[in-house]
């Protein structure tokens, strides 16, 4: 199983990367872009019960992977 | 007094905590490992600035989780003393010592430069003997530093009094120009609910001697030292 995790920063911080980024994509001439979030991508090869790893990805991903005062994380598990 | 300097893979300015301390204030001051599990009989620990870990994953994010954090969890749950500096503020805030979190500069570019500080509080054993009204000329070195922390922790801070230090211009003005990082309401150090653990992104070790261009940040350390002085005396009698 495979592990996928998604970091990104919350809304109300400052993402001056997604800003930069944002009006790079604007300059070059793609309409239509707006909001854009930089953050970071983890995958993790696990094995064990499905629930359980997933119970113990979730703790650490609170606990250390991404920091709540700043980020939000998505957790999925693929076979 | 016996001052604990933190020491991780990737710290640069241990050195240079320890010299002011014992060099320029005559205390004395060791350097402990990051993978000891005990800081010994300290009066305060200073967790210095640098790339701990290679700031890998997020800064201070690993480093929280040293054996030797656990020994200064302990510490500053039992009262004691704690300055983070730079990195060393970032870990503060990661091992959830001190409230918010510093990230990536507004302008996305290392910022290496002296910046003013105004003291927002007398009141706390890192800036009691800060000259009042007095603007400190410190220097900066870091790429994350900008201070966040949620509206709501925000306003019980200042209610507080924890937040410690401010960017401002030479006249003591909290202007947007002379936010080098683009932290929240100018903020350069703060402290905790209990006032024992602080943490700023600006480098006072680096402004305690006049042969480095100005010695404002040794008031810093001389409060601290003040306060442990304080406590020394309140427990004798």
């Amino acid at each position: 199983m495979k592990a996928k995790i998604i970091i990104t920063p919350k809304k109300a911080v400052l993402d001056p990367q997604g800003q930069t980024v944002e009006r790079a994509l604007a300059h070059m001439g793609y309409t239509g872009v707006g909001h854009v979030h930089v953050g970071k991508y983890l995958e993790i090869e696990v094995t064990g019960d499905k629930e359980t790893v997933r119970r113990q990805l979730d703790e650490a991903c609170h606990k250390f992977l991404s920091n709540p005062v700043i980020e939000d994380y998505k957790l999925e598990i693929v076979d | 007094m016996n001052f604990a300097v933190l020491q991780f893979p990737g710290s640069n300015c241990d050195q240079d905590c320890v010299h002011v301390l014992k060099n320029v204030l005559g205390h004395s001051a060791k350097l402990v490992w990051h993978k000891d599990t005990t800081l010994g009989a300290v009066d305060a620990v200073m967790v210095p600035g640098g790339f701990s870990y290679g700031d890998y994953l997020r800064t201070g994010a690993i480093a929280r989780f040293s054996p030797v954090m656990q020994a200064v969890q302990q510490f500053a749950a039992n009262g004691g003393h704690v300055l983070g500096i730079c990195n060393g503020f970032q870990i503060l805030c990661e091992a959830g010592l001190l409230p918010g979190a510093l990230v990536r500069n507004r302008s996305l570019q290392f910022r290496c430069e002296p910046v003013y500080l105004k003291t927002v509080t007398k009141n706390s054993a890192f800036t009691n003997k800060i000259a009042d009204g007095k603007i400190m000329r410190v220097p900066i070195a870091h790429g994350e530093g900008c201070y966040f922390a949620d509206e709501e922790t925000l306003v019980k801070m200042n209610a507080n009094g924890q937040v410690l230090w401010q960017y401002c211009d030479v006249g003591g003005n909290l202007t947007d120009d002379s936010n080098p990082n683009g932290s929240l309401q100018n903020i350069a150090g703060v402290c905790n609910e209990a006032k024992n653990v602080a943490g700023l992104m600006p480098h006072p070790e680096r402004a305690s001697e006049l042969i480095l261009g100005g010695d404002d940040g040794k008031a810093i350390f001389e409060s601290l030292i003040h306060a442990l002085q304080n406590k020394d005396a309140a427990k004798a009698a």
